[in-house]
């Protein structure tokens, strides 16, 4: 329990290695793939196969909750130059809008 | 020396002549966790189990013996760490020097304020003495990293405030590799007044020391010394003061009695570590390049992590997309490569590795590559074919077909 209270609040303290959320939410995503309960690399995977579904330009988003996606999911799109938008807090996890650049 | 040969023999077979034989040659590649036990220390172990048995704090003639030989080997560690014999004490881990560090400075210093800085990618060691002195009524700065892993001395300078007991920063990083800017970052402490904390328990023995510092701490195991003995150097004019019940050893720094065998053990590592390393090191190092550059080229949608070149001369991380940590590495030990990694599904928390998510990167399919001392060429080889066969096996058992 103590480790756990430990992060959250070096979490609050820490430099976020992605900006923080924007307020502004952006255009709503045209698929939204429910990777909740599944662990990385799951998401990601999931990802990586539906996001040729939207077309170029538009808005894809993956619900996860496993804390790992939220360094993994930008990480992925800064290395497959795809354009990370935003992070939304869900009650049980978080959607990562993600726009496909090519 | 570090290459291990199992052999499997057909069971049932009363003849190994014409049956099946596995052989499975094992590479240990995790020397950031502990480097194998140099044969100095053995041979030093052994003779001072014999000869340094006594209480080092009594009158008689074992107890002199005993005191003779702990204050050697303090003094050869203290002159390879660029320290005093009399800054420099034992303590039971390296960890248990941080502790002692940090907690010891914040509670000498408790009038000039109650604030702490440290780094992101600290060792855990570090980040938990933070944690009990957050949860205790004190302040904790965390200073981020770039995408290598690295602090900026700016950012760090604008971290330190009047009310700042004490900063640490590490030598170098235990899960990626790369160097701090301890040098600059020891600069503006002194300006500042405050004192340093330098983890260097990666690098003591491996890469010199940037001097500035007021606390040191490093732990033997990592040179090929015995486990249980820490090191906590604390500079003449710091002020320190024991956050733990008096007791009278170590100069009144670290309870408990003292381990004479240990200490001497760990000073004939170091000593031999070192001076090996000022040969080896560069190889290492090259050995570390050729997988850095070779891994990139034998994989798709894989990064190598960390400073490329401001880094310890062994070290190498990286993460392969859409592969989990814990399979790969039970892949590779499967194959004879023994590696750790930084992904959440190898820690007992289920968290990943506070530093690759300080850094950015991708936290899972990661694998963290040390090679130990006299690391062959050849087991690097070995360890390029097989890797991309084992990752290529894992994706596509998980279905990833691009």
């Amino acid at each position: 329990m103590g480790l756990k209270r430990r992060r959250a609040g070096r979490e609050a303290s820490t430099k976020a290695p992605l900006e923080a959320p924007p307020v502004s939410t952006g255009p709503a995503p045209l698929l939204t793939i429910d990777a909740l309960g599944r662990k990385c690399p799951i998401p990601i995977i999931m990802l990586a196969e539906r996001i040729g579904e939207v077309p170029v330009g538009q808005v894809i988003a993956v619900q996860a909750d496993d804390v790992a996606a939220r360094t993994d999911v930008p990480a992925w799109c800064r290395m497959k130059s795809q354009d990370f938008v935003w992070e939304e807090t869900l009650p049980c996890g978080w959607s990562f809008h993600i726009r496909r650049t090519y | 020396m570090f290459t291990r040969v199992e052999q499997t023999l057909a069971e049932g077979s009363g003849h190994p002549c014409g049956t099946p034989v596995t052989v499975v040659v094992v590479a240990y590649f995790d020397a950031a966790s502990t480097e194998p036990l140099h044969p100095a220390a053995r041979e030093a172990l052994l003779g001072a189990l014999d000869a340094g048995w006594a209480d080092p704090q009594r009158l008689y003639g074992s107890s002199r013996r005993a005191r003779l030989q702990l204050d050697r080997a303090r003094a050869r560690i203290a002159a390879v760490l660029g320290a005093r014999p009399d800054e420099t004490s034992f303590t039971a881990s390296g960890t248990q020097a941080v502790h002692l560090g940090v907690l010891g400075t914040l509670h000498a210093r408790r009038r000039t304020g109650r604030h702490l800085v440290v780094s992101a990618v600290e060792h855990s060691s570090v980040l938990h003495a933070a944690g009990l002195h957050e949860r205790d009524g004190g302040k904790v700065t965390t200073v981020g990293v770039d995408r290598a892993g690295r602090v900026d001395p700016e950012e760090f300078a604008a971290a330190l405030r009047p009310d700042t007991a004490l900063a640490c920063l590490q030598s170098a990083n235990h899960e990626v590799g790369t160097l701090q800017p301890v040098a600059e970052v020891a600069e503006v402490c002194r300006a500042a007044r405050i004192p340093l904390l330098v983890d260097a328990a990666q690098s003591a023995g491996r890469a010199a020391i940037p001097g500035g510092w007021s606390l040191l701490t490093a732990s033997a195991h990592k040179w090929g010394g015995p486990p249980g003995v820490g090191v906590l150097v604390i500079r003449k004019n710091t002020r320190w003061r024991s956050p733990l019940p008096e007791d009278e050893r170590e100069r009144r720094r670290v309870p408990g009695f003292e381990n004479v065998p240990g200490a001497v053990a760990a000073a004939a590592a170091l000593e031999a570590y070192q001076a090996e390393m000022d040969r080896d090191g560069p190889r290492l190092s090259a050995l570390v390049d050729l997988i850095r550059e070779r891994v990139p080229r034998l994989l798709d949608d894989v990064e190598v992590i960390g400073d490329p070149v401001h880094r310890l001369p062994h070290l190498v991380t990286f993460s392969c997309l859409y592969v989990e940590g814990e399979a790969l590495l039970t892949e590779l030990d499967r194959l004879g490569f023994e590696v750790s990694s930084g992904s959440s599904c190898t820690a007992d928390t289920l968290r990943p590795s506070h530093v690759l998510e300080a850094m950015g990167v991708i936290t899972h399919g990661n694998v963290r590559v040390s090679l130990p001392r006299g690391t062959r060429a050849a087991d690097v080889d070995r360890f390029l074919a097989v890797l991309p066969g084992a990752v290529t096996r894992l994706r596509e058992s998980a279905g990833v077909t691009s």
